[in-house]
């Protein structure tokens, strides 16, 4: 075995050049290129990280923006509606005076047409009383010849008129 | 590669050789084919890193490779040792790239080359030790620097009863001081073996073809098939003893750094 053999003149030499390329490896490429690759890696990582951060916020941010908008177009909707049964209310309460004012006018209207009605009927009423109790008196007057008092004539026509 | 043809040598892929008529003189300077191969495992370690270097936002393939890999080395040291591991990120990083680029460049097929081969650096228990003995240092460098003499406490698993302590104390002792040879080892003997095999059954190939014998024609095919499976197979040792090494580096800084 070559390793076995040579071992006593090679060894220093072996290490020596060992040594060195170790060395050179361990100054320049492991302290001196792998932290920046390391720190390239890290640099990536945390940009990426961000970017995805960045982006949960934003879809939060929509997400809140929705639930706000959601929100508001409730509680538009329930203004609206109470906006509709106000004016509703308002509405039914103006018709209802409305109607009771024309009610009034026309119980008034009825109530003056009636006392009016009255009035003539009473009025004809004791126009026909006179009227009968002249036709009576000239009637009486006409048959039998006798002279009946107008007074006497009107109440006789007043008590049949209030019989029939 | 075989030394003459018709005789399998498949230690011969192992063999230092003294570069630029340099000899083995065991003086430290000597450039060798090995010290070559460590130094394709730096430049290619280099290239592959550089081309990620561009930082960009989106990173393109050559940048997400890059990433990759070292998000899965600091990834893996954060688990194991958690948030006070960041320190020796460089440290596990540095073993698991010398490691995976000198286990995949040995595979190169360079032997179709005349008179050239691939050198694995991790093949030799003088590279595999050296990285085993420095994580083992760092270890105890670390458990005593935060822990002093607390550190033994390592060796003594809370909670049990006394009679058991007598036992399990010093089956901890061996076991936690068998750790860098167990580490150097399992690395050097997995890349040898691999490489034997595949050195083995290619010459197989070479020779079974070369008999021009149906007999040697069929073990040819077989050892054909075989080698395909064992190039597979090598390929996924080389990941996985990279791999192996850098985590039980990482547990071993654990222990030291939370003693248990």
């Amino acid at each position: 075995m070559p390793q076995l053999n040579q071992l006593m003149f090679v060894y220093q030499s072996q290490w020596f050049w060992l040594l060195l390329c170790l060395a050179l490896i361990y100054i320049f490429i492991g302290r001196g290129m792998v932290p920046k690759i390391e720190n390239v890696v890290e640099d990536r990582n945390a940009r990426i990280q961000s970017d995805l951060d960045a982006a949960e916020r934003a879809h939060a941010e929509a997400d809140e923006a929705e639930e706000q908008a959601r929100t508001g177009e409730l509680q538009a909707r329930g203004q609206a509606q109470s906006v509709i049964a106000d004016a509703k209310a308002a509405a039914a309460e103006q018709t209802e005076a409305a109607l009771a004012s024309a009610d009034a006018k026309v119980a008034e209207k009825l109530s003056a047409a009636e006392a009016s009605i009255a009035e003539a009927r009473a009025q004809a009423v004791s126009s026909l009383e006179s009227v009968a109790a002249e036709a009576a008196r000239d009637v009486v007057a006409k048959v039998s010849g006798v002279e009946v008092s107008a007074d006497q004539a009107a109440a006789t026509v007043k008590a049949v008129l209030a019989d029939g | 590669m075989a030394a003459e043809a018709g005789k399998i040598d498949p230690m011969h892929q192992f063999q230092i050789q003294g570069l630029g008529g340099a000899a083995l003189d065991g003086t430290p300077f000597v450039f060798t084919n090995s010290a070559l191969w460590m130094l394709i495992v730096l430049a290619c370690a280099f290239l592959f890193m550089w081309g990620g270097m561009k930082r960009e936002l989106v990173p393109g393939r050559w940048q997400a490779a890059v990433e990759s890999f070292v998000e899965f080395i600091s990834g893996m040291v954060l688990a194991n040792v958690g948030p006070e591991g960041k320190k020796y990120v460089p440290w596990i990083f540095t073993i698991f790239t010398f490691i995976i680029f000198s286990n995949f460049l040995g595979l190169v097929p360079l032997a179709i080359i005349p008179g050239q081969h691939p050198f694995t650096v991790t093949s030799q228990f003088t590279v595999t030790g050296l990285m085993a003995i420095m994580s083992f240092a760092i270890v105890l460098v670390v458990g005593f620097w935060k822990h002093g003499l607390h550190f033994f406490k390592l060796f003594v698993p809370s909670g049990t009863p006394f009679v058991l302590k007598l036992l399990i104390v010093p089956i901890e002792f061996i076991s936690f001081l068998v750790r860098p040879f167990s580490l150097a080892l399992r690395l050097f003997v997995a890349m040898i073996a691999g490489h034997i095999l595949l050195e083995v059954f290619g010459n197989f190939i070479v020779n079974g073809l070369n008999s021009g014998s149906p007999l040697g024609i069929f073990i040819a095919a077989i050892s054909f098939v075989f080698i395909l499976g064992v190039n597979a197979l090598e390929l996924l040792v080389c990941a996985i003893q990279a791999y192996v090494f850098a985590l039980l580096a990482s547990l071993y800084i654990n222990d030291a750094v939370h003693l248990h």
